[in-house]
């Protein structure tokens, strides 16, 4: 049993956001790269354990971008996933992502994808979902606990009001969240063996554009921050109800 | 045609589905569409719900297996729905459950999806142009949906629900999930609802507390802050880390992200990863000893002390505005 985990390139999480070209375009220079906390943390990670104990074979990455990625998928390498394929586009969308990342998926056999809640860049929560839609294939969504007994998949996953234990026999998609696994250090070995591992790249199939982003706009800082001492409280609490209304 | 799918929770209409219906009802206004809602199991008060939030007509699916909410299944009933409908607009909320169907949906039938917009997108030619948060709410984007068939989620407590009279027609609607082929078997629910308490994503007034409060032993008057403004309590991730506070508390980057109209942050210093997932609320008070502390930067309004003293007196203030206003 094969295991694919999608990555995405994400600048890192105290990156300040900055836009070019009259606000059309992310401006990336000077930022960090990372993948994307959730993809690494919960979904390489368990992916990752899981192979470790004897459950799955490989643990393949997959990431649609260009080769400014490839470091970020090296990271990967060094986290312990065994190869890695970048699909050679800029990914416009979440959709076209996610059906890039099914074509392969369901081309090269992988029977478990594990996918991070959403992205840190366009939070969407889409491809993960999206790649179960192409795929026809079941999805659990916001998993925080995940166990394999042969090729039964028994997972604990957040639904509204709580947790739900639901078990399923693969092939399936989940998206992780919190819990599924504790963020890991790479190696000196895991370092080490990071550049030697394989990497492919292939072309990206089909151009479908479906959305796309006119403009980026920096959110507003809020305006100064009233002050308040411990005996004017009231004050306070009657400009809750007066001012901001939210009480 | 606009079709807005809703859902029951707990006996009622979810709050985030009738914010959705209204928003649907808004982009009818705009288009000249009508507006159509899927309702699954909604009993005949609940469908009278979904009339009054601006549904013209009711799609009303009575199907035992739509109960476990199952994406698979859900999204062929909605599918269905759209085909007999025409529907060329399709409206979900960013909950739980639109995360997991919109994009199915939006697989399945070639539609673009915009995920978790915050305002009523404008009409370009045929496209349809709808602000989102990007960058974890650190800035917003303005996505066009080109394709024939469009989605959109709309992130939860973005507009105040506003219901009025019900004029919807409701229909049976027979939807056929035999061909479905799910194997998710649900062995076991954790309920993590406190009674009495609004769950945290559809809160409206939250009540948060961090590491300044030094220990689990200590979260007694947080509780009883958020119970006297009936406010739900939330907490930062090294609280929800060193298990002062359940998981579900978390609120912040990799936690639950909220935008409720006040949020409370007791002894919380506002790291980014933290501000990330609370940066929509409409009104933030910041309580910390420390006056450099960055939360004070993105607050409306601040107090600087310790918590013990403040919250107290922050209670006993809060209980004399109540007694007033009654």
């Amino acid at each position: 049993m094969k295991i694919l985990v999608p990555i995405s390139n994400v600048p890192d999480t105290t990156t300040k956001i900055a836009f070019a070209n009259g606000d059309t375009e992310f401006n990336a220079a000077g930022v960090q790269f990372i993948i994307n906390p959730y993809d690494e943390w919960y979904a390489l990670v368990r992916a990752l354990e899981l192979k470790e104990a004897g459950k799955a074979e490989k643990v393949t990455v997959i990431h649609v971008g260009l080769t400014e990625s490839d470091a970020t998928i090296r990271k990967a390498f060094a986290l312990g996933a065994d190869d890695g394929v970048r699909i050679d586009a800029e990914g416009p969308d979440a959709y076209f992502v996610a059906e890039q990342i099914a074509k392969y998926a369901q081309e090269n056999g992988y029977e478990l994808i594990m996918a991070g809640k959403e992205t840190i860049s366009y939070n969407g929560s889409s491809v993960g979902a999206m790649i179960a839609g192409f795929m026809d294939l079941p999805l659990i969504s916001l998993a925080t606990k995940f166990e394999l007994e042969g090729s039964k998949a028994l997972v604990e996953h957040d639904v509204d009001g709580g947790t739900q234990v639901v078990e399923c026999e693969l092939p399936l998609v989940i998206s992780c969240s919190k819990g599924m696994a504790e963020q890991r250090i790479p190696n000196m070995k895991g370092i080490m063996s990071a550049r030697t591992k394989p990497l492919t790249v292939i072309p990206a199939s089909g151009s479908d554009k479906l959305t796309n982003i006119k403009s980026y706009t920096l959110s507003a800082g809020r305006t100064t921050c009233k002050m308040f001492d411990e005996d004017h409280i009231d004050e306070m609490v009657n400009l809750l109800h007066t001012e901001a209304k939210v009480i | 045609m606009i079709l807005v799918y809703t859902e029951i929770n707990k006996g009622k209409v979810k709050k985030a589905s009738l914010e959705a219906v209204n928003y649907a009802a808004k982009i009818a206004e705009l288009t000249g569409a009508s507006v159509s809602a899927i309702a699954i199991n909604a009993d005949a008060a609940q469908l009278e719900e979904i009339g009054k939030a601006g549904a013209k007509k009711i799609l009303s699916v009575k199907n035992e297996k739509l109960s476990t909410l199952d994406s698979m299944l859900v999204s062929s009933a909605v599918e269905q729905a759209v085909k007999a409908e025409g529907a060329k607009t399709i409206i979900f909320s960013f909950d739980i459950t639109g995360k997991a169907v919109a994009p199915r949906l939006s697989a399945r039938l070639k539609a673009g999806l915009v995920a978790g917009a915050v305002d009523v997108p404008t009409i370009n030619g045929n496209s349809l142009e709808v602000k989102k948060n990007v960058f974890s709410g650190k800035a917003t984007a303005i996505y066009s949906i080109n394709s024939d068939v469009k989605i959109i989620s709309l992130l939860p407590n973005s507009f105040p629900i506003k219901l009025g009279e019900n004029s919807s027609t409701v229909i049976d609607f027979a939807v056929d999930l035999n061909s479905v082929n799910s194997k998710i078997i649900i062995k076991e629910k954790k309920s993590t609802d406190v009674a009495g308490m609004v769950p945290l994503p559809e809160a409206e007034l939250v009540v948060s507390a961090g590491r300044g409060l030094k220990g689990p032993e200590n979260w007694g008057m947080i509780e009883e802050l958020a119970k006297t403004l009936n406010a739900t309590t939330a907490c930062s991730r090294p609280v929800a880390d060193m298990h002062w506070r359940p998981h579900h508390e978390h609120v912040g980057q990799t936690g639950v992200a909220i935008r409720p109209n006040l949020y409370i942050a007791v002894g919380i210093s506002g790291a980014i990863q933290h501000f990330a997932g609370v940066n929509g609320s409409k009104t933030i008070v910041v309580i910390n000893t420390d006056k450099e502390a960055p939360f004070f930067k993105s607050a409306d309004y601040g107090i600087v002390g310790d918590a013990f003293t403040i919250v107290p007196k922050l209670i006993d203030a809060v209980k004399k505005f109540k007694a007033n206003q009654n």
